[in-house]
């Protein structure tokens, strides 16, 4: 039976009704991270302490009054926000053993829900990268390279080729937190998303992943790639659990500056039936280049299942789409060379044996820390940031990216209310050929798609629409208005109940050959 | 040939008085035990962000204020990158694009001679003053090659000052930042004590020909006193016009001054000309500022900054209190400032003239000329003065009944300084200084003295 649209056994459900206790539950995730160590979703496992956790959940459990839908509920959070008493490492040498003595603000929103912290997430270096193959502990495999959907449509070379080189890609850079979903490991996951580092990996390993507005949750504890654009993103196997990790979120954070102030209130999503008032945008520059034919399809095929189904469908331009790319080049390095300047080695992370001076001390420990990627933006970045420079790269950059912001006032403000587009290029690709490219090649590639949301600060969301002629998933994204995730995460949800996106058919040797079936425990909500 | 013209400009950092840094919750305090006042922000630790303290941008407005400048509304954070190790994040957040306050004035008052008998007043332009963050405190111990941190004042709030370069010499410098200090304290905006590093200046210095284009400059550091800046500006001025008459050049370097020297020394931290790679504070959002016009209906002074609701509240400035002082008193101009620039000398004043029937023009003599010098002679504050306002406005009281002369009355003081706990009466009895008003006792004495001296007495009639 199919999760999402189909039946869904609601975990959550489970637990209140005690058909499932929350050390159960987290065990079985436990076990199922041992067993799908190969995929390398996980960098830490925080095994002692999430079983604690559980055990407290299930304590108010017994005595009727769990926290709310979250209480017992494993999760994983992707390794770039600060985890008290758990190793922090961004998948950098530079940060490899440190400690944060402070939780995230939506770290410890989720811990005074009663979610239980399974561990974090494997990314690429400080969360640059679209593949999660630049990191300091490996690559993160995609689940979906070991389901029968994908063995069965892929030809191996040769028999000893097999598994081993054909893995695929999980997208990134919060491609651990993706996998982990996508396997089954937990419920929901924590990303970052700062040109599509969540909904990247979404649309590779199958799942939802939501970027919110930027300013509706909290960056404080999440350490920052580029400050003017990062969110914190949602990692779920359906769109109504989105809306209730959304819910436990959102909110002003006294200490982020950057958070609104208006109160927020959480919303439960109502199922669509008439959809005739909706107004649904076609942006013609989201046909980029490289677009895949399948893709191009499947989306033309969205486009129809919503007209069919009474929707007003336009098509709509936001003509400076394509200046993008070299837009986000400069603005992201730039911040990335001022994020990363406090990465000295004096107060925390690596610091090299190098002492001759503090200088040379600084530019050991960087150059030791930092992987090609890391230093290569922050050379850019400082370039733009030069005296000389500064006007013709960064605030040019800066007035192109009000134009970018300004194409989605424009359009969203003809009377279009969400815009639909593809979400990647193409299904993910083998490792093997990914890595032919460079991190900037493939970044630049990747992020065509997703980045303008990212400029724009709007919300977005990939919703898992297909499998492609490889057997791997395929999704769609919708991009929202300012602050509308209700109307957003609703329309998503009615789309994916018309899809019905296929369940993944995992075929991994679980340790305790249990009853653990993983098609019935899809969703929590 | 065309006379030298020096040319001054001042940046001043004072450290604003608060409870919490300019960004983050963490202690100001000085003197604290190393790193024992550093929070998660100030150390720099990944994903911490700033958020502004409230009362340091009061400060920042009262003090823009208090300096007849335009306070912007909207004004602006920047971050400004160089690698050391007293600066955490590698950057600086300050504003410099779009700061808080810009264009004002300061008026200072000099004495013309040394007497103290003429002053003239002189204004500098303030060119704007700018939030930004301290650093913190590096020790180089070279005989163990290494270098301490402490991070206790990183992240402070600082306002820097910028003063145009329209001071001359050391005696306007020194005077423009005496004033400074002056309003800063009365505002309490800061506490402005250069000794605890409340208040640094560092002078732009440069010397031209009359008529011709300004020459190169060059900026002095490490200045701990007010006495000091005077002499260091002077010397960099005397030591530029040396080099030039030589044939020599300026560069355009950071020199330090050596107060044990009394020279300025090229600094060798500062090699070639940084690039800061300015970068706006993604972080924090423009700094909006209300006044009673722009105030939105909704919104009430405590939720945020006022401009009018803060200059309705703001004290008499030391010019003003001046003012007043040789209005109420009598006194003159230069007594008023003497006043003002001894710590706790106007409240000791005024409690002695309520306390006496002298009138407050001779009371000011006693308290500039005798207590003052005798304060100073013995490094004393006020505070900690023997002699309080109540024993000398009794002193005061017996010669203005004449009971004593003038020169009894110093006499007595001299006693009341041993700090024995006498009141003035008991010493007056002790040292017998009473004036005689009898007649016939006075004739007595004189007849006793001339008795005694009958040759001179002769010599005198004799003429």
């Amino acid at each position: 039976a199919a999760p999402s649209g189909g039946v869904r056994f609601q975990v959550s459900a489970a637990l209140r009704e005690g058909r499932v206790s929350p050390t159960e539950l987290c065990q079985r995730c436990l076990s199922l991270i041992k067993s799908t160590r190969f995929l390398n979703a996980y960098i830490t496992v925080a095994e002692e302490t999430a079983l604690k956790q559980a055990e407290e959940s299930e304590k108010r459990y017994r005595r009727g009054q769990p926290l709310g839908v979250l209480d017992g509920i494993p999760i994983a959070v992707k390794d770039n926000f600060n985890t008290a008493g758990i190793e922090t490492t961004c998948a950098s040498n530079m940060l490899k053993g440190y400690i944060s003595p402070y939780n995230a603000t939506v770290v410890q929103k989720l811990l005074d829900q009663g979610a239980v912290l399974l561990g974090k997430t494997n990314l690429d270096e400080f969360a640059m990268g679209s593949g999660s193959t630049d990191g300091a502990f490996g690559p993160v495999r995609n689940p979906w390279s070991y389901s029968k959907q994908y063995k069965e449509k892929s030809v191996p070379k040769s028999h000893s080729e097999d598994e081993e080189s054909n893995w695929v890609i999980s997208g990134g850079s919060s491609g651990g937190s993706a996998a982990a979903v996508s396997s089954f490991t937990c419920f929901a996951a924590l990303g970052s998303d700062t040109g599509g580092s969540t909904r990247n990996p979404a649309a590779h390993c199958g799942i939802v992943g939501l970027k919110p507005t930027y300013g509706l949750i909290s960056r404080h504890g999440l350490i920052p790639l580029v400050n003017s654009m990062d969110v914190p993103g949602i990692l779920t196997r359906c769109v109504d659990d989105a809306a209730v990790v959304l819910g436990s979120l959102a909110g002003h954070d006294p200490k982020d500056s950057t958070t609104i102030q208006d109160n927020f209130k959480p919303f439960e999503l109502p199922d669509l039936t008439d959809i005739s008032k909706l107004s649904i945008g076609i942006p013609k520059e989201y046909h980029a280049p490289g677009l895949s034919s399948e893709i191009l399809a499947l989306w033309s095929k969205a486009t129809d299942l919503f007209k069919n189904a009474g929707a007003k469908v336009i098509e709509v331009s936001l003509p400076h789409t394509r200046y993008s790319i070299v837009c986000y080049h400069v603005l992201c390095t730039a911040e990335v060379a001022s994020n990363m300047a406090r990465f000295d080695g004096l107060e925390y992370g690596h610091r090299s044996d190098m002492n001759k001076s503090t200088e040379s001390m600084y530019a050991a420990t960087r150059r030791e820390g930092f992987n090609e990627v890391v230093r290569g933006r922050i050379l850019s970045g400082n370039y733009f940031l030069l005296k000389q420079n500064y006007e013709n790269y960064f605030v040019k950059a800066q007035k192109v990216r009000r134009l970018i912001a300004d194409d989605f006032v424009k359009v969203f403000g003809s009377g279009v209310d969400i815009l639909l587009t593809p979400t990647t290029l193409s299904d993910a690709v083998p490792y093997m050929e990914f890595i032919k490219e460079d991190n900037r090649t493939r970044s630049a590639q990747d992020d065509i798609l997703t980045q303008a949301a990212n400029m724009a600060g709007l919300p977005a969301i990939n919703v898992p629409s297909g499998l492609s002629e490889r057997g791997l998933p395929v999704g769609l994204q919708f991009i929202g208005q300012s602050f509308q995730e209700k109307q957003l995460l609703t329309v998503a949800k009615w789309f994916e109940k018309q899809v019905k996106f296929p369940m993944i058919q995992l075929e991994v040797k679980s340790h305790d050959h249990s009853a653990f079936q993983p098609q019935k425990s899809a969703s929590f909500s | 040939l065309a006379p030298w013209v020096p040319v001054v400009g001042l940046e001043i950092h004072a450290q604003i008085s608060s409870n919490s840094k300019l960004f983050s919750g963490s202690q100001v305090q000085f003197a604290a035990p190393p790193n024992s006042l550093v929070s998660f922000f100030d150390a720099s630790l990944p994903g911490t962000l700033p958020v502004l303290n409230r009362r340091c941008v009061e400060a920042a407005v009262m003090t823009g204020l208090a300096l007849n400048c335009s306070i912007n509304k909207k004004s602006l954070f920047d971050r400004k990158h160089y690698f050391y190790a007293d600066l955490p994040a590698g950057y600086q957040i300050t504003q410099q694009r779009v700061p808080i306050a810009v264009n004002g004035s300061l008026s200072y008052s000099l004495c013309i001679d040394n007497k103290m008998s003429q002053m003239v007043t002189k204004t500098v332009r303030i060119k704007q003053i700018q939030l930004e963050q301290d650093s913190g405190k590096s020790l180089h111990d070279d005989t163990r090659s290494q270098t301490l941190v402490d991070l206790n004042r990183a992240g402070v709030g600082l306002m820097e000052v910028v003063m145009e370069p329209d001071m001359c010499c050391g005696e306007e410098a020194a005077a423009a930042v005496r004033e400074l200090q002056l309003i800063l304290q009365t505002l309490g905006s800061s506490q402005a004590v250069m000794a605890e590093g409340q208040l640094r200046v560092d002078a732009n210095v440069s010397v031209h020909h009359l008529g011709e284009s300004y020459g190169v400059r060059t900026e002095v550091k490490n200045i701990n006193s007010i006495r000091f800046l005077a002499k260091a500006v002077d010397y960099e001025i005397q030591r530029q016009i040396e080099e030039l008459e030589k044939g020599g050049t300026i560069l355009n370097e950071t020199r330090a001054f050596d107060s044990k020297l009394g020279c300025t020394v090229p600094m060798r931290d500062k090699e070639g000309k940084q690039d800061y790679r300015f970068m706006p504070e993604p972080n924090l959002p423009p700094l909006i500022l209300y006044d009673a016009k722009s105030l939105p209906a909704n919104l009430n002074h405590q939720q945020v900054v006022n401009i009018d609701w803060i200059h309705e509240r703001l004290p008499d400035l030391p010019s003003v209190k001046r003012a007043k002082l040789v209005e109420r008193y009598g006194i003159l101009p230069e007594h008023s400032f003497t006043l003002l620039n001894e710590d706790g000398l106007t409240e000791f004043f005024e409690n002695v003239v309520k306390q006496t029937q002298m009138k407050p023009k001779r009371v000011i003599g006693w308290i500039l000329n005798d207590l003052l010098s005798y304060l100073k002679q013995h490094s004393l504050t006020v505070k900690e003065s023997p002699v309080s306002s109540f024993l000398l406005a009794d002193l005061l009281n017996l010669l203005e009944k004449k009971e004593i002369s003038s020169t009894a009355a110093k006499q007595v003081l001299a006693e009341l300084w041993k700090g024995e706990g006498k009141t003035p009466l008991e010493i007056v009895k002790e040292k017998k200084l009473e004036l005689i008003q009898d007649q016939k006792e006075l004739e007595q004495i004189c007849q006793a003295v001339i008795d005694g001296q009958e040759n001179e007495v002769i010599m005198m009639v004799l003429g």
